[in-house]
């Protein structure tokens, strides 16, 4: 359709009409495609056209309103354009102004940034929308400061209303942020509060980067709030929306150029200043060499016993745990000895740390950092492992006992599980040449020493199990062979497992695993998923499997996603370890009810991680029926 | 063939404390006794009689606190002791009396040793750190009046001043003060203007010890990490890195050069005595003898060169006194 323009007086109602059932029947794309650009064009310059333009979509009844704006704002190249074509339609049409500030902010995420920028930006072109600006972003604030919202939308979701909110950001000028500076604080606390209080690290990365923005742009001058995190392509693409770019380019690109100009703007904490000079080492003149060296008279005396200082560990076992619990403050160079030793001297040494196994666990657990010595949690933990693994049945007797005790922290409680994880995988692998060496092939290698990320683990894991079961020939003999060892683990697993699973809905003064402690809450299921995964062909697995199944069923509907996103794993660490038969002989009809749970999950969790684990389950499920069917009777 | 590193020539027991400081008093005429001041941990300063090697006198005069810097002013009768007490005493030890004179409340609660110097017969001055932070006072011995106090400038952050050096090129010349500080730097003070002359970066860790060659206008400082730095005093009164010498192990306590500017002495953390050349910093040995950290070094200052001695000072209660390339 070409508009043509009239010289006099015209109505153009009628085609605002056909615009509005245009769009209304889904065509925006084909009609706005070309009517955009030519308005584009005509309205750099021409008021008239321009005023045209707005009586055009002013005109559009209100029932198909929203479908034409909507397509506006999707298709304009900026938002000085937006601005020019809609001029102030949002102030004087109310459906317009619905959609623009509350529908496609708050109830739809699905827009790209673009898109955002370009509403946003339009919002701010004029003083008389401006004061919507500021509106959205207030009812964008609430939102992204309100505990329920955090826990219960999608991450799409708060990623999409976080991009909102830095754009609005960049777009207020100081006058505006003194005005609203108190509101700006507030909801700034109290949503950080909320996103910090996550169990899913992106949720958490996404609260500190916005609170870092909104702190730099209320607190012009003196120190800012600066969080630590990981940065990635995420963080990097939030934080250039801080700076607009002028309204030149047609495609905004945000990232490489803008986020380096962001990361400048962000003011650290003003380090000392004068540092004074330092000069470079003249070197020694050379005239000092041609003069007589008196030096040369002294003879220097034979210095080959000049050694590093090593202060020697204990060397027997005893002699550790006397230094480790030893009050004695002056021998901390011992202490950091024996602590850097610990993890070697009991593996060579299985007898003698059996006969102590459960003070050795005891002291470890309680071992705090006396000096400041590199790499310290780790070298406990591994300590902590090696003695798990010399003596599993007490140690893990002991440990499984002190993760229900009162009085632990919460960060010992998931050392506790970290540990039992990681010995558990060091007794269910086979040795190679008397190291553990995980052939990466077979099995991915679980990293549990810093709060991770479990769930990727997870996809990267059930998909290569499910990968090496599903495949049917033979992959023919170009990977060495292992050496085959008799399963460590078969015989402690269920030591291991059991206890676990036993107290948790047994709350303790200061451990509540059903309430306040969901992290641990949602550890403690990853935990209870790996050794379920790690218990295959192991005699205690099929008894493993009920008790999972009856755990997991109680606790499906947590409010978590990370506990949720945990009962799925474990899902699927039952389906994949139990061997089929067990399965169908003990646990049929759990098995069917959690299958209509699963495809619940599936279709409505608003967690991604969880639908695609329950997909991914439900597809093992199939795999099994198959199989099932497949074996002639 | 190098030789082994010699034994000490004799080893002084008897203070039952860490030993923190040592002093020589030797130059006086034939019928005068060689001796050595120590101060320990418990707060005594012990006479040594170096003829004996037994203790002539013990001297409390700090309440029992830890005694970390003795120097004679002028001759073995006249002794300046500093302690924990936050006090430094002055002692009158001729012809036997052992009663203290005068002492200066520092209000110092560090472990930063004064330093003194004879501007005019009779008349000292003094560096100490002083109550506040980050600041250096200069009293006049014995008048105890303040001469000034040097500030750094405010945002400099220095921290506190950890060991300090008086010294003027000759006699009517300026005094100047060189201080290493706790952020690893080197500052050359004005006395008289009391103000900075030039700064430099040292070390990454605190400057545990400093001693400095006006001749050559060459000094050289050690600190708790394992580099020792070599600078020098240029003629714009600028403070240069001359160059660096890695340790094997980390951790000096006390730097001393002798008095011939001949050769210097480290006192390490590693429980040895480091002898190094002073021209070129070439290691000249490694005395290895103590079983814990070695406070302190010091020459003896024998007017006879043949019997220059050197001793040292450790956490092990031990004083050992060795004679090292005294025949040079």
């Amino acid at each position: 359709v070409c508009f043509i323009p009239g010289g006099s007086d015209c109505s153009i109602s009628f085609v605002s009409h056909v615009l509005g059932k245009v769009c209304v029947h889904g065509r925006q794309k084909e009609i706005l495609g070309v009517l955009v650009p030519h308005l584009t064009d005509l309205t750099k310059s021409d008021c008239v056209w321009q005023r045209i333009c707005w009586r055009l979509v002013e005109c559009v009844p209100d029932r198909w309103m929203e479908a034409v704006v909507l397509g506006f704002v999707q298709g304009a190249p900026g938002a000085d354009v937006l601005s020019r074509l809609l001029g102030n339609l949002v102030v004087k049409n109310k459906k317009a102004q619905f959609v623009v500030t509350q529908k496609m902010l708050l109830l739809q995420y699905g827009h790209t940034t673009a898109v955002l920028q370009n509403l946003l930006g339009y919002l701010s072109l004029d003083s008389l929308r401006r004061t919507l600006l500021l509106r959205v972003l207030q009812e964008l604030l609430e939102t992204w400061s309100s505990s329920s919202a955090v826990k219960h939308s999608p991450a799409e979701q708060q990623l999409y209303i976080s991009k909102a909110i830095l754009i609005c950001l960049s777009h207020l000028k100081e006058p505006e942020i003194e005005s609203c500076r108190q509101e700006l604080l507030t909801s700034m606390m109290e949503g950080v509060k909320c996103h910090l209080d996550s169990s899913l690290p992106q949720l958490r990365r996404l609260g500190m980067v916005v609170a870092e923005s909104i702190s730099l742009k209320i607190n012009t001058e003196g120190p800012v709030l600066k969080f630590e995190y990981e940065e990635d392509d995420e963080t990097r693409e939030l934080k250039s929306l801080l700076v607009q770019t002028p309204p030149l380019c047609v495609v905004p690109s945000f990232l490489d150029d803008e986020s380096e100009k962001a990361d400048a703007a962000l003011p650290l904490v003003p380090e000392s200043n004068e540092k004074p000079h330092t000069a470079a080492p003249m070197m020694p003149d050379e005239e000092l060499d041609a003069e007589l060296d008196s030096d040369d008279d002294l003879t220097p005396y034979d210095m080959s016993e000049d050694k590093e200082l090593k202060i020697k560990a204990p060397v027997y076992i005893r002699d550790c745990i006397e230094v480790l619990t030893g009050s004695r403050s002056e021998d901390v160079d011992k202490w950091e000895a024996t602590v850097k030793a610990l993890e070697g001297l009991v593996r060579k040494n299985p007898a003698a740390t059996r006969e102590v196994s459960v003070e050795l666990a005891k002291i470890l657990l309680h071992l705090e950092e006396k000096t400041c010595i590199e790499g310290f949690v780790e070298l406990r933990q591994r300590a902590q492992v090696a003695v798990l693994t010399i003596d599993p049945i007490p140690v893990a007797k002991y440990l499984t006992s002190q993760f229900y005790s009162l009085n632990y922290s919460l960060r010992q409680r998931m050392d506790i599980l970290d540990v039992l994880v990681l010995a558990a995988q060091e007794l269910s692998c086979p040795k190679f040449h008397g190291k553990t060496k995980h052939s990466g092939a077979q099995k991915p290698c679980i990293q549990l020493l810093r709060g991770s990320d479990s769930s990727k683990d997870w996809r990267r894991i059930v998909d290569e199990r499910i990968k090496s079961k599903t495949r049917r020939f033979d992959m023919g003999q170009s990977h060495v062979e292992l050496a085959s060892r008799p399963n460590e683990f078969n015989s402690v697993a269920g030591h291991f497992f059991f206890p676990l699973i036993q107290h948790f809905d047994r709350p303790l003064t200061t451990f509540d695993l059903l309430g306040e402690d969901h992290l641990v809450l949602g550890r403690l299921v990853h935990t209870l998923a790996i050794l379920m995964y790690l218990a295959v062909n192991t005699m205690a697995v099929a008894a493993m499997g009920k008790a999972l199944l009856e755990f997991v069923w109680a606790l499906r509907f947590h409010t978590d996603s990370y506990v949720r996103q945990g009962l799925l794993s474990c899902i699927s660490s039952l389906l994949l370890s139990v061997p089929t038969e067990r399965i169908l002989a003990d646990m049929t009809e759990e098995l069917l009810e959690t299958q209509s749970w699963l495809g619940d999950v599936m279709e409505k969790d608003p967690d991604g991680d969880c639908r695609r684990l329950a997909l991914q389950n439900l597809l093992l499920m199939e795999n099994l029926k198959k199989k099932l069917e497949a074996i002639p009777s | 063939m190098a030789l082994p590193p010699p034994d000490p020539q004799f080893v002084l027991r008897g203070t039952s404390a860490a030993v923190h400081t040592l002093h020589f008093s030797c130059g006086g005429p034939e019928p005068d006794i060689p001796l050595l001041f120590s101060g320990s941990e418990n707060g005594f300063i012990h006479v040594w009689n170096l003829k004996t090697h037994r203790v002539d006198t013990a001297l409390d005069g700090h309440g029992r606190k830890s005694v970390y810097c003795v120097e004679t002013m002028g001759g073995k009768d006249r002794l300046l002791s500093q302690g924990r007490d936050q006090r430094i005493c002055l002692w009158d030890l001729a012809e036997g009396r052992t009663s203290v004179t005068d002492s200066v409340f520092t209000e110092h609660v560090g472990f930063c040793r004064c330093s003194l110097l004879k501007v005019a017969q009779g008349r000292w001055l003094m560096a100490m750190a002083a109550r506040s932070l980050e600041e250096v006072q200069i009293l006049e011995l014995p008048s105890k009046t303040s001469v000034c106090t040097l500030k750094p400038e405010v945002g400099a952050k220095l921290g506190m001043p950890m060991c300090l050096k008086l010294w003027q090129l000759s006699c009517d010349s300026q005094p100047v003060l060189l201080a290493g500080y706790e952020d690893g730097s080197v500052v050359l003070w004005n006395v008289s203007m009391g103000k900075v002359l030039s700064q430099l970066i040292c070390h990454q860790e605190p400057v545990m010890s400093l001693d400095f060659d006006a001749e050559k206008a060459k000094g050289i400082s050690g600190s708790s990490e394992k580099v020792l730095s070599i600078w020098s005093v240029n003629e714009q009164q600028n403070l240069q890195v001359y160059k660096t010498h890695e340790l094997v192990n980390a951790g000096i306590s006390d730097i001393t050069i002798r008095a011939d500017k001949k050769i210097l002495a480290t006192a390490g953390w590693d429980h040895r005595i480091r002898i190094f050349g002073w021209k070129k910093l070439k290691p000249l040995a490694v005395l290895d003898y103590h079983t814990a950290t070695v406070h302190c070094v010091s020459f003896s200052d024998h007017s006879n060169p043949r019997e220059r001695l050197l001793a040292a000072g450790s956490k092990d209660q031990r004083i050992s006194v060795w004679s090292i390339y005294a025949q040079t």
